[in-house]
């Protein structure tokens, strides 16, 4: 909403001066204050003074130039100017602006005396954009045509006299507000002009006098009918004739201009500044053209169809959804008497009924629609109106006649500076009001708005807020107090509490928000100022507690960066032939309403970004790199319906020098460690004899070099997938296949079921220890983690620890298998060990080792 | 080395030519092997030295005396002239092993170091840290909800523009218009109310996503952290020092907050909080619009509505809410220009954190 601080003085006299530009500023601040955000301010009508009015005497080509005149003009001085000027617009006789030499424009551009094709120019004639008055740069700005060069000037016109004195044209500031929904009223001249004065302790007045009325009774000479009364709460119509639709008077221009808003005529003009100045949409219709002189409003029928004042012809009744769906809709439609459409209520009126220059009888259409049935259709409609956005936020329902006066007044201004004849306006308005307001009470307990806010506000403190913005507070009801128990904030603390002060507070019409006590509170807050409100320190009676799992999060980030990887984090909405790039074919779930569709499905899986994160730094050169990621992945729920699952995973991509599954699962065995999960107790499982389907954490891996670590408890759900990212997934996703990247994804729900190793003290041997190397023989079928396990279980309590030494493979090892070299360490605690019995160990491993397992000792 | 006389002792001036050619022998030897080979000839049993020590039984009292003093005194001498040898040595083997050692630390190539953690996570841990120290509880939630937690318990209107398909990312699961991707952190309020546990004091950090093409102001995936307290007796002037509070712990002393009037429909009365401009320090600039404060986050007293489709007594409990974008505060600190940074996952951006 566009506010020019001179319309604001009209109703309340603001002592800003707009040249001042810390005033303003300051002016914006109050509005910030209250609510009412300032997102800029622009100042403008400022550059005018060395602007004057200037008469055409005589206009002479120049010779070689066809886009340029020499125009020489009276501007009051002893003897014609002489101007150069690339307009056409003009004929001699007509009156415009003219910036002398040394004139500084609005936008800072100053006016030398130039030479051009050997004629001196004294000055410029300026369009209105120049000027920043206008917005037709089409031409000249022409204030005036008197027929010629000796013709009598208009009355009040003084050649050589300031344009802006002419025109009553004032530097001004126009504060651009961003309005919030629950204010309607600020969506108006008068709505903002309330709040200032209020705030600021100065007078504030709004005063439209009636209409004169003549002539034969609007109920002759139009008709209306309402059809839809829950739609339509109320219409009233008036009937003007004797309209000349000529120009605005130059201030109502002005002012249109400066809140965003094209002149277009006399009518239009008058229409919009009533909606802007009082926040009451209406539209004037040409009444002879208006099929029967009059006007009914009903829901349009499913599949019919209205052009629109933009030019689209739009579906009505009948509405087809982003999937397809074809539903029956209400879409409320002003119809003529003869139940053609010409205007979607309080949206946008028809092409057909528009106003013309030749109109000469209006009928008016003041209404109150409800807000969900305007909106909704602007909704579905994608239009957003002026007359829309106020309807939706509601208007203020006593508002009708006085706006339907206001537009005379105007229409009357507009006449008598056109110099015709005054409008006439027929007695009797056409007023249907089928849902008439009531006017809103509302009970507020003092005690209750105090405790809210944390002030000891007294009665009348807040009636010295509340009565300024239109809010009753009847001091008969203000001693009253609640009966016994019925309004008890007896839980709120404070002195306060104490007070059982009840005030019957009046909601304003303009102010449809206020539905309850705490929106009356809201503006008591508002006017009293959220900077008066005192801030206290609360403090929490609770331990602060981070959860369990943000203290999982927390060690395995730094679990993962230890390793060198680099937390990422990738879009959750992705393109759905990713998953089948990884070679995933399970279900994804998809969003309705994607915005394009390569992000229109959320990731199952992590691998997806993370790769793609793993490209972009290849292909800007840095193709080793280690990234983890954590967060969620989603699945359809098991039914097909409901709401998706969600999963947390890590993961972990190995795209370092080297890396490759081993990398993978040395990452495994820190993570195990760093968080003080019981090894023994979780197997890594290799991958193959596990068969294809591992579930959906083992999609893109590779299927020899992938290993599984499955919930201790069951045994049945995956806990991680550690490995290698499958070479065909690396092609798909751009990446060499040739390199190796090591991959783990850990699902952290099922993490936190593991169990956690013992975290009591183990003594430490003090007596040497013992160690047996032993090498086996083992086939590529049998894992040697089997191996691995079989000689820690012989090896019994004496065991200290099992190494792997060494995996040979080559001359002197059978085709199929490998030589796999451990070294078992022994200790007592109590004892040095004997030969002997190291020797009996030694003898009880390789017999264990042999039986158990398809393997030989080595030799 | 010289012949012993047959006798044994050793004769005038004999010694002193041992000494003298010990002495020569000595100096001559380059390196602690030698030395240590020709000490036995020099000062130990196979010394001249050592012979005519043998043959001091045969002199009479008074000449043994004599003789052993002038023994021994050669003996010593040269026993020192092998000791300063064999340092001065030692020092020379010592540093021809250190040179042949030398390793110019300048010249290690770079490897892997440690992993960074992303900013946006800094940041939010920073944030938790904080509030847990406050006494809050870190909470989580679903990011994908139903319209009931996302909108209609906050009481949100059934025709607001934020539940439009416009602004929200709706799943194709069941009704289109029942299941969407969180817009906002605040159901969390709605399910912490819902659990019952009151007082409550708690935030909850996490993804939202929110309709917009992807820009360097605009992400459509973000995040953010909301904040809910329900006690008795909370107070708006609670809310405002709360704000002063962590906005300090965020920014540092000298950080001003102010609240101006706003409107969500899940608080009442609600504010826009804004902080003195971290730019400008307040004097007015190009990021803050020239008025010298930045918008941070919306807040308020809970709105009685959302208490009521919760469950909880009004009359009995009053609390307050508010949120606000961790990638924002990332931004603002760190002045990043673009927001894809943060999903591009560039090592040279991630590293610098
Ligand atoms: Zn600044």
């Amino acid at each position: 909403m566009r506010v020019p601080l001179s319309w604001l003085r009209e109703f309340t006299p603001l002592p800003t001066d707009a040249r001042d530009r810390e005033a303003v500023r300051r002016l914006g601040r109050v509005l910030d204050s209250l609510g009412l955000v300032v997102e800029g301010i622009e100042h403008v009508g400022g550059g005018l003074e060395d602007v004057v009015l200037a008469r055409v005497l005589d206009i002479r080509p120049i010779e070689g130039a066809d886009r340029i005149r020499e125009v020489l003009v009276d501007a009051g001085g002893p003897e014609p100017l002489t101007i150069v000027c690339g307009a056409m617009n003009f004929v001699t006789g007509d009156v415009v602006p003219l910036a002398k030499v040394g004139a500084e424009l609005p936008g800072g551009f100053v006016i030398g005396r130039r030479k051009m094709r050997g004629i001196v120019s004294d000055g410029m004639l300026c369009s209105g954009p120049e000027l920043g008055i206008g917005q037709d740069a089409a031409g000249l700005m022409l204030v005036a045509s008197t027929g010629s060069p000796d013709a009598p000037l208009p009355a009040g016109l003084e050649l050589g006299a300031p344009l802006a004195d002419y025109l009553g044209i004032e530097p001004d500031a126009v504060f651009d507000l961003a309005v919030e929904p629950n204010r309607p009223d600020g969506l108006s001249i008068i709505g903002v002009a309330r709040d200032l004065a209020a705030r600021l302790g100065l007078p504030f007045e709004v005063s439209v006098p009636s209409p004169v009325t003549s002539g034969p009774p609007a109920s002759e000479l139009a008709s209306l009918e309402l059809q839809a009364p829950d739609a339509c709460r109320h219409m009233l119509a008036r009937v003007v004739s004797g309209v000349a639709n000529g120009v605005s008077p130059p201030l109502v221009a002005r002012r249109l201009l400066l809140a965003g808003m094209r002149p277009l005529g006399a009518v239009v003009d008058a229409s919009n500044y009533v909606m802007l100045e009082l926040g009451q949409p209406n539209h004037p219709y040409d009444l002879d053209t208006l099929g029967g002189h009059g006007l009914s409003v009903r829901f349009a029928r499913p599949g019919e169809r209205l052009v629109t004042l933009d030019g689209t012809e739009r579906l009505l009744g009948r509405h087809v959804d982003a999937l397809g769906g074809v539903l029956e809709v209400e879409d409320l439609l002003i119809c003529d008497a003869k139940d053609t459409a010409v205007g979607l209520a309080g949206i946008m009126g028809g092409a057909a009924t528009e106003i013309g220059e030749s109109t000469s009888r209006v009928l008016l259409e003041v209404a109150e629609f409800a807000p969900l049935v305007v909106g909704r259709t602007a909704k579905r409609q994608g239009v957003r109106s002026e007359a829309s956005a106020r309807f939706e936020r509601g208007i203020d329902p006593a508002g009708l006649e006085r706006a339907a006066d206001r537009f005379c007044e105007l229409l009357a201004a507009a006449a008598a500076y056109a110099g015709a004849a005054a409008p006439v306006v027929a007695p009797g308005d056409l007023d249907e009001h089928p849902r008439p307001s009531e006017t809103r009470r509302v009970r507020l307990r003092l005690a209750r708005a105090n405790a809210l806010l944390g002030t000891a506000l007294s009665v009348s403190r807040v009636q010295q807020l509340l009565t300024p913005i239109g809010f009753g507070v009847d001091p008969a009801n203000t001693g009253e107090t609640a009966p016994d128990g019925a309004s008890t904030p007896g839980e709120t603390t404070g002195e306060a509490a104490l007070d059982t002060t009840v005030l019957e507070v009046t909601v304003p019409s303009f102010r449809p928000d206020v539905q309850r006590e705490v929106d009356v509170v809201e503006e008591i807050a508002r006017h009293h100022g959220y900077e008066r409100i005192t801030p206290t320190r609360r403090r929490s009676p609770n331990v602060g507690n981070l959860g369990a799992r943000n203290v999982t999060r927390r060690r395995l980030r730094r679990l993962m960066t230890g390793l060198g990887a680099h937390e990422a984090w990738t879009s959750s909405i992705v393109d759905p032939s990713l998953h089948v790039r990884a070679g995933s074919h399970a279900g994804v779930v998809e969003l309705a309403n994607p915005m394009v569709q390569e992000e229109s499905v959320l990731r199952s899986h992590l691998l997806l970004g993370l790769l793609g994160s793993l490209r972009h730094n290849v292909s800007h050169r840095n193709p080793a790199v280690r990234l983890f990621e954590l967060g969620r992945v989603f699945s359809p729920s098991a039914a097909g319906e409901g709401l998706p699952v969600e999963h947390e995973h890590l993961g972990l991509l190995l795209g370092g020098d080297g890396d490759d599954a081993s990398a993978a699962v040395r990452a495994w065995r820190v993570l195990v460690d760093g968080l003080g999960l019981d090894a023994a107790a979780l197997q890594l499982e290799q991958g193959p004899s596990l068969g294809p389907d591992v579930g959906a954490l083992a999609i893109g891996v590779h299927p020899s070099r992938r290993g599984l670590v499955l919930d201790a408890a069951t045994k049945l759900q995956p806990v991680a997938v550690i490995g290698e990212v499958d070479p065909e997934v690396l092609d798909s996703f751009g990446l060499s296949r040739d390199r190796r990247v090591g991959w783990m994804v850990v699902d952290l729900e099922q993490l936190e079921t593991l169990p956690t190793r013992s975290d009591l003290a183990r003594p430490v041997s003090r007596f040497p220890s013992s160690d047996i190397d032993l090498a086996f023989l083992l086939g590529e079928e049998t894992p040697a983690g089997d191996l691995e396990e079989v000689l820690r279980e012989s090896a019994g309590e004496l065991c200290e620890s099992v190494r792997l030494l060494d995996a040979y493979r080559g001359p002197g090892v059978p085709e199929g298998a490998r030589s796999l070299a451990y070294r078992v360490r022994f200790c007592a605690l109590d004892r040095t060990l004997t030969d002997v019995e190291v020797a009996e160990l030694r003898a009880r491993c390789i017999a264990e080792v042999e039986s158990k397992l398809p393997a030989t000792l080595r030799r | 080395m010289s012949a012993v006389a047959s006798d044994g002792a050793p004769r005038p001036g004999e010694i002193e030519e041992f000494e003298r050619v010990a002495a020569e022998r000595v100096a001559g030897v380059r390196d602690l092997g030698t030395l240590e080979a020709a000490v036995p000839e020099l000062t130990g049993r196979r010394s001249p030295i050592a012979g005519w020590k043998r043959s001091l039984g045969g002199l009479a009292p008074e000449q043994r005396r004599e003789v052993g003093r002038v023994l021994n005194d050669a003996l010593v001498r040269i026993e020192t002239l092998v000791e300063q040898r064999r340092e001065v040595l030692a020092r020379a083997d010592r540093e021809a092993r250190l040179a042949a050692d030398r390793l110019d630390l300048t010249e290690v190539p770079p490897a892997p170091g440690s992993g960074h953690l992303h900013l946006v996570t800094q940041v939010r841990e920073e944030l938790e840290d904080i509030f847990v120290g406050m006494g809050y509880e870190i909470a989580d939630g679903p990011e994908a909800e139903t319209e009931w937690y996302n909108f209609t318990a906050l009481n949100v209107p059934r025709d607001h523009p934020a539940r439009s398909m416009q602004d929200s990312f709706y799943l194709a699961t069941g009704d289109h218009e029942s299941f969407l991707l969180r817009t906002q952190t605040s159901p969390g309020q709605i399910r912490l109310l819902e659990r019952g546990e009151l007082p409550l004091y708690a935030v909850v950090p996490g993804r939202v996503y929110r309709r917009d093409t992807a820009d360097a102001r605009h992400l459509p995936v973000f995040h953010q952290i909301e904040g809910i307290v329900v006690d008795r007796g909370v107070t708006f002037g609670d809310l405002a020092g709360t704000i002063e509070t962590f906005v300090r712990e965020i920014f540092g002393e000298g950080v001003a907050t102010r609240l101006r009037p706003a409107y969500f429909p899940f608080t009442e009365p609600s504010a826009e909080f804004e902080i003195t401009c971290t730019i400008c320090g307040g004097s007015g600039c190009k990021t803050c619009s020239q008025t010298g404060w930045i918008e941070l986050g919306g807040c308020g007293m809970i709105h009685p509505a959302v208490f009521e489709a919760t469950g909880v007594d009004p009359e009995i409990w009053t609390g307050f809410a508010f949120g606000f974008g961790i990638d924002r505060i990332a931004m603002m600190r760190h002045e990043i220009g673009d927001l894809r940074s943060f999903i591009e996952n560039d090592v040279r951006f991630l590293t610098q954190f």
